[in-house]
C-alpha cells in the first residue's frame, strides 16, 4: 500500500481553487523582480483530499490504536479542545493586537500560567517555550543568567545523569554551559557519591528528571536537591514525566528551582506527528524574574467582582529574552486551558493517580515475562528489557516492529540509554482495562514466538503499509526533495575557512 | 468530566493484580511530608459548562473575523482554503507522534517529504527541513549552521536592522551563552540602514550575514551587492524571507542565499494569536548535513518499495547528546501538513494568484492613503503588500479613532525605530476588498481632523 507523490498526479493547467478578481486599478508589476515560475502541484480540491486521507491511512494515531510509548504520554487528546482553538475569536486574532482587543486571550493565558505554578507549587510560569526542547533551554539559559546576574561567573557546569534523555546535555552545549555526566546506580537513582565528587563551585546547577526515566521516583531526591543546593547550583526539573506527579507532590515544594511542563503530553494538546507543543517553565522566587517573555500580568486589579481585570504582556525584568517571535504557541494555550478547566485541581489529581495505576497494573502482568531491571513499583511507565536468557539475535525493535502487526504502536526503544535492549511502557490513564488486557496478551505471544519462531519476529512488521525501511540507504542517497533544483548559474563562493 | 474510562471494579481488580490495596499505596517511594498537597485550582466543569467560559473569551477578541485587518508585521491574514482545515482534522495526523517508527507513520512521512519539496520550489533551494518552531527560531538555528560551517573559526554576524526587531531578539536570546557578536542592527541611523552599509562590517570573522526579503519595512531591496561582498569574505547569506512574496518575486536562491528562513503562517495557517507557526529552513546542498531538526528523506523498504523515513539522524540530540548542534527534537508536523496541503490546493498559479492580488490591492491602498492630507507613504519604493504610513497623530490615537470604525490599523513602528515616530505599518492581503480598503482610507482622513 503505498500512495503517488502530489506531484506525479499533477498536471499543467488544472486548479483546485478560484481567486475572486484584483478589483481594484491595476499597476504594472516590476518585470525585473518578477520570478519565472513556482514548481508547485496542479491538482484538483478532490484530489488533494484523497491524497492526503488516504496518506492519513498510513499512520497509526492515537485514536487508531494503543500508543504506550514511554516519556511521550500519548494520552487521548479531546475533542472539545481542538473546537475551542478554532473558534474564531482565537483562530483569527493577530499577535500584535493592541492589549485593550486581546483581553479573553490574555485572561486565558493568565489562568493558564497561574495553574500551572500552583500545579508545581512555583511563583511563576512563562507559557511561551515551543516544546519541551525549547523549555529546557530557556531553563538553563536562566540558570546561567542568575549566577551572572550575583557576578558568579565561574559556574559553568551543568551535571547531567546519564539515564537523562539525550535532550538534556544538548541544551546545556546550546546554552553555552558544560555537561557533566554522572552515574547512575544500580536503581537508577542518583550515585550519591558521584555527585558529592563532582559538586564544587564550578557547578551552575543539575538537571534531573522525576520521576526518573525510569520510571520510578527516586527515593533521595531530598538528598540530591540539598547537596547540590549546599554547593550554590539550582535544580532543574525535566518535567517529561508529570503525568505521575500532579496532586502527588510539587516540585517546588521538593526544591525544584525551574522546570518545564510539556502540555502536549501531561495536558493533552495533540503531538500533531510531531509538534506543534508548548514547554512551558516555571520557577521559583530566585528565578522568576529571569522567565522568558512576554508573559501575561495584571496591569490594573478589579475591585468590582462583575468587572474583570486589566491583563497586559511584559517582559519579567531579569528576562533571558525572547524565545519566539510572539508570544507563544497559543492554539496549545487554549487547548491545554480547556483541559484543566474541565478537570480541575481533583481531576488532574485523579489523572495522575490513574496513569500510576494503569502503569503498574501492566508491569505486575508482564512481570516475569520480560526482565526488569527496576523491579519495584513504578511511576506513570516502567522499562523492561527486549533480551531474554537463552533466546540469542533478538532485539527489542524485533519485539517493537512484531507489535505493529498487531496494531499496536512500539513502546519507545533504546531509551534509557543504561538499560540494555530497554522498552519504556507508558500507557496513560485514558486506556479502559481491556486494551491493556490485550496488550499483555499480545506481549506474552510475541514473548513466546521469540523462543518459538524468532524469523517472525525478525522479518516483522508484515501487516504494514510498509516493510523495514533502509535507513542507511536514505542517508547515503540522500534525496530530500523530489523536485529537479533550477540551476542560476550564480557565482557562488563555498564558505568557511 | 472525565476521560478515565475505569469502573470501581476495574480498579479493584487492577490493584488486587498489582497487589495492594489503595491507589495511594502506589506513591509510598514520594516522601511523606511532600506527599498529595493540597492544589489550589479551582472545580472541575462539565464540557458544556467550559466551552461557555472559553467561548466567552474567544468573544471578547477584537479579531479579523469581525474587523477588517489592516495588520502584518510578520503575521498575515491569507485567505485558507477549507479543505485545509479538513486534512488537519484527520486524527489519524494530529494524534500521531514524531514518526520515528517509518512503517506505522508513512503518511505523515510522506506529507513532510512533499513540504520540503514545494520549500524548496518556493525558496529556490536544494534542501528544507521539516520545519523549526517559527521564523525567529528558524533565523537562530540558521546562525548555528554558518557557525558550524566555518566549523567556529568564525564568531560574528551581522544583521540587517529591518529584519523583525523579534526576530534579532530571539537570535540574541538563543546566542547569549556562546560568545557570537552580533553587528549592523543596532545605532542611532538604524532606519535608514541599507543592504550596502551592511558590506563595511563584513570581515574574515563574519560567518553569516542576515537580511529580510521583503524587509520588516515592507521593501524589496537590491541584496546584489551584499550577496557578492559576503561571498567574497568566505561568509554565508541568509534571506528571511515571506512565503507569499516568494510566489511573485525572484526565489532567494536565484539572487544567491546560502540559507533560507522565514514565517510559514502565511502558508495556510491562522493567525492565532501568535502560534503555533511555522519555521521553514531550506539550504544549497553542501550545508544540508548541517541543518538541525527532522528531515525526511526518500529511500526503499525491504521489498524495494519506495518509503519515507527520518534521516541524517545522528546529527541530532537523542544520539549526539552533548555534541549535537542543537537541542530541538521535533518539529511543527502539523503546521508543515498544513502548508503542505496550503500550497497543494493553491498550486502552481493560485499562490501566485494570491499574491498578485495581495500585491494590487496594497499598491491601490498606498496610493489611496499618499492623497490623504496629513499623512505620507513613499510609494516610489518597490514593496510588496506592506508599508509605512507616516501619520498626522500619534498611532496610537489613530488606532483607537480606526477601530470604533471596525477597522484594526498599522502597527506601530516607533517603539523598535525611534525615527520613524508616528509610523504605522500597513499590511493589505487578498482578504481585504476595494471595499475595506476605501473605508480605511476615510477612515484614516477623519482621524486626522
Amino acid at each position: 500500500m503505498t500512495e503517488s507523490l502530489i506531484y506525479e498526479i499533477s498536471s499543467p493547467g488544472r486548479t483546485a481553487v478560484t481567486l475572486p478578481d484584483v478589483g481594484v486599478p491595476e499597476v504594472e508589476l516590476p518585470k525585473d523582480l518578477l520570478r519565472k515560475d513556482l514548481d508547485l502541484p496542479e491538482v484538483s480540491e478532490l484530489q488533494v483530499m484523497r491524497h492526503f486521507v488516504n496518506l492519513s491511512h498510513l499512520n497509526h494515531s492515537i485514536d487508531t490504536g494503543l500508543y504506550p510509548l514511554g516519556s511521550c504520554t500519548m494520552k487521548y487528546n479531546p475533542k472539545v479542545n481542538e473546537d475551542a482553538a478554532r473558534l474564531a475569536g482565537f483562530a483569527y486574532l493577530h499577535p500584535l493586537s493592541d492589549e485593550e482587543g486581546s483581553q479573553g486571550a490574555l485572561a486565558l493565558m493568565y489562568q493558564l500560567q497561574t495553574w500551572l505554578a500552583e500545579l508545581s507549587g512555583f511563583t511563576g510560569a512563562s507559557i511561551v517555550p515551543a516544546a519541551g526542547a525549547q523549555g529546557e533551554l530557556a531553563g538553563i539559559l536562566m540558570i546561567r543568567a542568575y549566577h551572572l546576574d550575583r557576578k558568579d561567573h565561574k559556574r559553568t557546569k551543568i551535571l547531567v545523569p546519564d539515564s537523562a534523555h539525550g535532550t538534556n546535555p544538548a541544551t546545556v552545549s546550546m546554552a553555552g554551559l558544560q555537561a557533566v555526566e554522572l552515574p547512575s546506580d544500580k536503581n537508577g537513582d542518583v550515585d550519591l557519591n558521584a555527585l558529592r565528587a563532582a559538586l564544587d563551585d564550578s557547578v551552575a546547577g543539575m538537571m534531573i528528571t522525576v520521576p526518573s526515566t525510569l520510571g520510578v521516583f527516586d527515593t533521595k531526591i531530598r538528598d540530591v536537591i540539598r547537596m547540590v543546593h549546599e554547593a550554590g547550583g539550582l535544580m532543574y526539573m525535566d518535567g517529561a514525566n508529570m503525568n505521575a506527579l500532579m496532586g502527588v507532590v510539587k516540585p517546588g515544594e521538593l526544591g525544584f528551582d525551574v522546570m518545564h511542563y510539556n502540555l502536549h503530553k501531561t495536558f493533552s494538546t495533540p503531538h500533531g506527528g510531531g509538534g506543534p507543543g508548548c514547554g512551558a517553565v516555571g520557577a521559583n522566587e530566585k528565578l522568576v524574574d529571569f522567565l522568558p517573555g512576554p508573559i501575561v500580568e495584571m496591569v490594573e486589579e478589579t475591585e468590582d467582582e462583575n468587572d474583570a481585570p486589566l491583563y497586559g504582556l511584559k517582559m519579567p525584568v531579569k528576562s533571558i529574552g525572547r524565545l519566539k517571535a510572539f508570544q507563544g504557541n497559543f492554539g496549545m494555550h487554549v487547548r491545554a486551558y480547556t483541559y484543566m478547566r474541565i478537570y480541575g485541581g481533583e481531576g488532574l489529581h485523579e489523572v495522575s493517580r490513574h496513569a500510576v495505576l494503569n502503569a503498574n497494573y501492566v508491569r505486575a502482568k508482564l512481570r516475569g515475562v520480560y526482565p526488569m531491571p527496576v523491579d519495584r513499583i513504578c511511576g506513570h511507565e516502567f522499562v523492561m528489557s527486549g533480551h531474554f536468557e537463552g533466546v540469542e539475535g533478538i532485539h527489542a525493535l524485533d519485539i517493537s516492529k512484531r507489535l505493529m502487526d498487531f496494531g499496536i504502536h512500539p513502546p519507545t526503544n533504546y531509551f534509557p540509554l543504561i538499560v540494555p535492549e530497554a522498552l519504556l511502557i507508558e500507557p496513560t490513564e485514558t486506556e479502559d482495562k481491556a486494551t491493556l488486557d490485550n496488550f499483555v496478551e499480545v506481549m506474552k505471544k510475541i514473548a513466546q514466538e521469540a523462543k518459538d519462531d524468532p524469523e517472525l519476529l525478525r522479518s516483522a512488521p508484515h501487516t504494514t503499509p510498509v516493510k523495514r525501511v533502509d535507513e542507511v540507504r536514505a542517508a547515503k542517497q540522500l534525496m530530500v526533495c523530489c523536485r529537479p533544483i533550477p540551476d542560476y548559474d550564480q557565482q557562488r563562493t563555498p564558505s568557511g575557512d | 468530566m472525565s476521560y478515565i474510562p475505569h469502573t470501581d471494579v476495574e480498579r479493584q481488580q487492577m490493584l488486587a493484580a498489582i497487589g495492594v490495596t489503595t491507589i495511594e499505596d502506589l506513591f509510598e517511594s514520594v516522601p511523606s511530608r511532600y506527599r498529595f498537597p493540597k492544589l489550589n485550582l479551582p472545580k472541575g466543569l462539565s464540557e458544556l459548562e467550559a466551552w461557555a467560559e472559553v467561548q466567552a473569551f474567544a468573544e471578547a477578541n477584537e479579531h479579523a473575523g469581525d474587523y477588517a485587518l489592516f495588520r502584518g508585521a510578520g503575521a498575515y491574514h491569507h485567505y485558507i482554503p477549507a479543505a485545509v482545515n479538513h486534512v488537519l482534522l484527520r486524527s489519524e495526523f494530529y494524534t500521531a507522534y514524531t514518526p520515528y517508527q517509518p512503517e506505522v507513520s508513512q503518511g505523515t512521512l510522506q506529507a513532510i517529504y512533499e513540504y520540503q519539496s514545494m520549500l524548496c520550489a518556493l525558496t529556490g533551494m536544494d534542501a528544507a527541513n521539516a520545519s523549526h518552531y517559527d521564523g525567529a527560531t528558524s533565523l537562530a538555528e540558521a546562525v548555528t549552521v554558518a557557525l558550524e560551517a566555518s566549523r567556529r573559526k568564525r564568531n560574528k554576524v551581522v544583521l540587517h536592522p529591518a529584519i523583525h526587531p523579534h526576530y534579532r531578539a530571539v537570535v540574541r536570546t538563543y546566542h547569549q551563552g556562546n560568545g557570537v557578536e552580533f553587528v549592523g542592527d543596532t545605532g542611532k541611523t538604524i532606519e535608514r540602514t541599507t543592504a550596502d552599509d551592511l558590506i563595511k562590517l563584513i570581515d574574515d570573522q563574519t560567518a553569516l550575514v542576515a537580511v529580510q526579503y521583503p524587509n520588516y519595512l515592507g521593501n524589496i531591496e537590491d541584496f546584489s551587492k551584499l550577496v557578492e561582498a559576503t561571498h567574497n569574505a568566505g561568509a554565508l547569506i541568509c534571506f528571511v524571507a515571506n512565503p507569499m512574496a516568494l510566489a511573485l518575486f525572484k526565489s532567494p536562491g536565484e539572487l544567491g542565499a546560502d540559507i533560507v528562513v522565514g514565517e510559514g503562517q502565511p502558508l495556510g495557517i491562522p493567525l492565532s494569536y501568535g502560534g503555533p507557526y511555522l519555521g521553514f529552513f531550506a539550504v544549497r546542498d553542501e550545508y544540508v548535513r548541517r541543518i538541525a531538526g527532522r528531515i525526511v528523506g526518500e529511500t526503499i523498504d525491504h521489498d524495494g518499495k519506495r518509503a519515507f523515513v527520518m534521516t541524517l539522524r545522528p546529527r541530532e540530540q537523542d544520539i549526539r547528546r552533548e555534541k549535537a548542534s542543537s537541542n530541538i527534537c521535533t518539529n511543527q508536523g502539523l503546521m508543515a501538513l498544513a502548508a503542505c496541503v496550503y500550497m497543494s490546493l493553491m498550486g502552481r498559479s493560485g499562490l501566485r494568484r494570491a499574491a498578485e492580488i495581495s500585491y494590487q490591492r496594497a499598491h491601490y491602498a498606498a496610493k489611496q492613503i499618499n492623497k490623504l492630507k496629513g499623512y505620507k507613504v513613499n510609494v516610489g519604493a518597490a514593496f510588496f503588500n506592506e508599508f509605512p504610513v507616516k501619520c498626522p497623530k500619534p498611532v496610537s490615537a489613530i488606532n483607537d479613532f480606526l477601530i470604533e470604525r471596525g477597522i484594526i490599523g498599522g502597527y506601530p513602528l516607533e517603539g523598535d525605530y525611534p525615527k520613524l515616530k508616528d509610523h504605522m505599518l500597513v499590511a493589505v492581503t487578498e482578504m481585504n476588498s476595494k471595499d475595506e480598503i476605501d473605508l480605511l482610507v476615510e477612515a484614516l482622513a477623519e482621524a486626522a481632523k
